[in-house]
């Protein structure tokens, strides 16, 4: 037992250094991930610890980060890209969804592709544009990748290092924002508290089922806490895995309130909160008191930094999906 | 006999073609042997009876090429595109290579793969429609096919530059040391992919050679539209060796393949090798090249043909006669009536595999729809 209180930068940091300590084959690339350790410093001290081998910085090129570790990962590494921002990942996309995600099973299962692309997202940092965005959908529409995001420190440090053991190509998106955030948690613990691909429910209620991933799940406690004030129960879930999603954990939680609002700062056209307003409604078509209701961000360009607030899912906007679910 | 009289009286010189003063060739048009100062040695050892091989290699792969466009006419294939004109450059280059090495192709290599020792049926399947590849490619150190233009060009590159990370290069260990090949064609060498596979292999010293046939069409579009400057001339501007080579001569492809090969295993990779070569059929069984190109053209690359070249040579030198020649084309027959019934009778695996192979671990979506697709093909089965 050592608890410690670790912000969720450095929870990945350590889960990074408990991969490689495990395992020789992991090894990370990415933009000025080695002396400077990252632009977020997430891989911070692990070049001097690692070497320039294991931790490799890269040419200033996305599709070579991750083409490159397709490559790796075919010679038996254990590749984790980092992208420095969402908005550039898109230059790595044919790699990603053509070749990462179909390797294996153009070879009938001869071949697996053990490989962690991780993606620093969303807003809240005052960026310019392209620094802010919440690209998570067209990785989770593809068929052969898994698509994960962690919320707080202690997810943050298993789940970096379950993706890395897992033998499927995963995508991890880190709350930026959140990236300062810290808690106390069990840093000696033996085991994950969880599995990967689960959901978690981290608050529990009665009245709606408040669902999102990410940087939106602090915001979401938040306002089911204001919520309660009011005399308004929130079940609040961790999605976590967005793909394969957990569609059990939502079903249970929804069977129980009647009542689902999904979260997130991706645009809603098509974002997650599409997809599982689908599933829910068709499972749970008869115990729904209201329809799914989204919060997202707008369907636009991501919008200039001072404008940013007002695309933001916030508390405000989030009581508002409740308000609307609890009024049917 | 008029060859052998010139032969005599005169030092042959390189017939460069189109290809320039710079173009490695060790066998002309006409099948004569002329010497060049670094690459005479690679082939020096080669016995008759290894030029006879290659001979064979070359048959049996334009054989292998004539049966997937017949199998496509006849609606077995889906689509099949063509090596032909491009064995010397795929045979010499494959022959090059040793076992641990490992081959990055594009869909175009099936002269390569068989080379390696592939199931020729391996490179139908695709084609066919059978699967999206279908084969280990740690069997043979041959990777699967790609088809998105120059993407398998940074897969070659990491998995070199795993090779250096795993030691082994530049051990002087030959069982050891290992180099990775990448072919890919003129048109790819415009690809962002390639460029950035260039600029990565130069950053990490990865042994890997960069082998681009430029068989002078992508599609429609003539190799002008990619380069103001010859292809091998662009390694010099990412900082590594390039070099062209006569890709319709087998024994200088061999030669300069050889050498790259070494020069990666030695720790001065990467490389790139233009093939200099010509696209003598269609893109694909889909594609109609009277449209955009000259028929005289291919008229004059038909006499730089390179199974005729090492004919004549074997011929002239008296290291094979007709009864091998004979004996080799009878194979080829065999071959292709096993190729043929190979394809035809190759079966298309059952609904439910789709959902097979697409993780490592278990993923429930999987599951599910494969328990919903069976649940509703069994539906039918109730009715009846």
């Amino acid at each position: 037992m050592a608890l410690e209180k670790v912000t969720l930068g450095k929870s990945i940091t350590n889960g990074l250094r408990k991969a490689m300590e495990a395992d020789p084959k992991v090894v990370l690339i990415g933009e000025d991930i080695g002396k400077l350790g990252g632009v977020f410093r997430i891989t911070e001290g692990l070049q001097k610890d690692f070497g320039e081998e294991r931790v490799i910085d890269s040419p200033l090129a996305e599709s070579g980060i991750v083409g490159t570790a397709v490559g790796m990962a075919l010679r038996g590494y254990r590749p984790v890209c980092e992208i420095q921002f969402d908005g550039f990942v898109y230059p790595a996309f044919d790699q990603i969804v053509s070749q990462v995600a179909k390797m294996r099973s153009r070879s009938l299962g001869a071949i697996k592709i053990p490989m962690v692309i991780r993606i620093p997202f969303g807003g809240g940092i005052g960026s310019p544009e392209h620094h802010s965005e919440s690209p998570e959908a067209y990785f989770a529409h593809t068929a052969g990748l898994r698509v994960v995001s962690c919320s707080n420190p202690e997810d943050a440090h298993w789940m970096i290092q379950q993706a890395i053991e897992c033998d499927d190509p995963v995508m991890f998106f880190e709350p930026k924002r959140r990236y300062h955030d810290r808690a106390e948690y069990d840093t000696a613990a033996a085991t994950a508290p969880r599995g990967l691909f689960e959901a978690n429910v981290v608050r529990e209620g009665t009245d709606v089922t408040l669902l999102g991933y990410g940087p939106v799940v602090k915001t979401m406690l938040e306002s089911a806490a204001a919520a309660e004030a009011e005399g308004t129960s929130i079940e609040v879930i961790d999605l976590r895995s967005l793909s394969p999603l957990p569609i059990d954990t939502i079903v249970t939680s929804v069977r129980k309130t009647g009542r689902l609002v999904v979260v997130h700062e991706a645009s809603s056209f098509l974002g997650m909160a599409s997809e599982i307003s689908a599933q829910v409604t068709e499972r749970c078509f008869y115990e729904l008191e209201a329809p799914v209701i989204r919060v997202g961000g707008a369907n636009i360009p991501y919008p200039p930094s001072r404008m940013e607030e007002e695309f933001l899912p916030d508390l405000d906007r989030i009581l508002d999906g409740v308000d609307r679910a609890l009024a049917y | 006999m008029s060859d052998k009289v010139v032969a005599e009286l005169h030092e042959p010189t390189p017939s460069v073609g189109d290809g320039g003063p710079d173009m490695i060739q060790l066998l002309t048009p006409e099948g004569q042997r002329v010497s060049h100062p670094d690459y005479d040695k690679y082939v020096a050892d080669l016995t008759p009876e290894d030029l006879r091989s290659f001979y064979r290699d070359l048959v049996l792969i334009r054989r292998l090429d004539a049966e997937g466009y017949a199998l496509q006419r006849q609606g077995e294939l889906g689509l099949w595109p063509s090596l032909l004109g491009q064995e010397a450059a795929q045979v010499g280059s494959g022959r090059a290579l040793k076992p641990h090495d490992f081959v990055f192709p594009t869909y175009r290599e099936h002269g390569v793969g068989f080379v390696r020792g592939m199931d020729p049926q391996s490179s139908l399947q695709l084609f066919r429609g059978v699967s999206q590849g279908g084969w280990d490619p740690q069997e043979h150190n041959f990777h699967l096919y790609t088809i998105v233009i120059g993407a398998q060009a940074l897969h070659a590159t990491g998995y070199a530059m795993g090779v250096r990370m795993d030691g082994n290069v530049g051990t002087g260990d030959p069982e050891r040391d290992t180099a990775v090949i990448c072919y890919f064609g003129d048109g790819a060498s415009s690809q962002g992919d390639v460029n950035e596979a260039f600029v990565y292999a130069a950053s990490f010293d990865a042994p890997v050679v960069f082998f681009c046939q430029n068989n002078q069409w992508a599609i429609s579009e003539p190799v002008e539209k990619q380069t103001r400057i010859p292809l091998f001339q662009r390694a010099a501007g990412f900082g590594f060796p390039g070099v062209r080579v006569d890709g319709n001569d087998i024994l200088a492809t061999y030669a300069v393949t050889q050498h790259c090969l070494d020069e990666a295993r030695n720790g001065n990779g990467p490389l790139l090798i233009e093939a200099y070569t010509y696209r003598m059929g269609a893109h694909t069984t889909a594609d109609d090249p009277t449209k955009y190109r000259v028929s005289a053209e291919v008229e004059e690359w038909k006499f730089r043909d390179p199974i005729l070249r090492l004919k004549s040579y074997l011929a002239h030198e008296g290291m094979a006669d007709e009864t091998f020649f004979a004996a080799v084309d009878e194979e080829a027959d065999q071959f292709a009536a096993e190729l043929r019934e190979g394809c035809v009778t190759m079966e298309t695996m059952a609904g439910e595999t789709m959902w097979d192979h697409i993780y490592a671990e278990d993923h429930p979506v999987m599951e599910a729809e494969r328990a919903a697709y069976l649940a509703y093909k069994a539906s039918f089965e109730e009715v009846n």
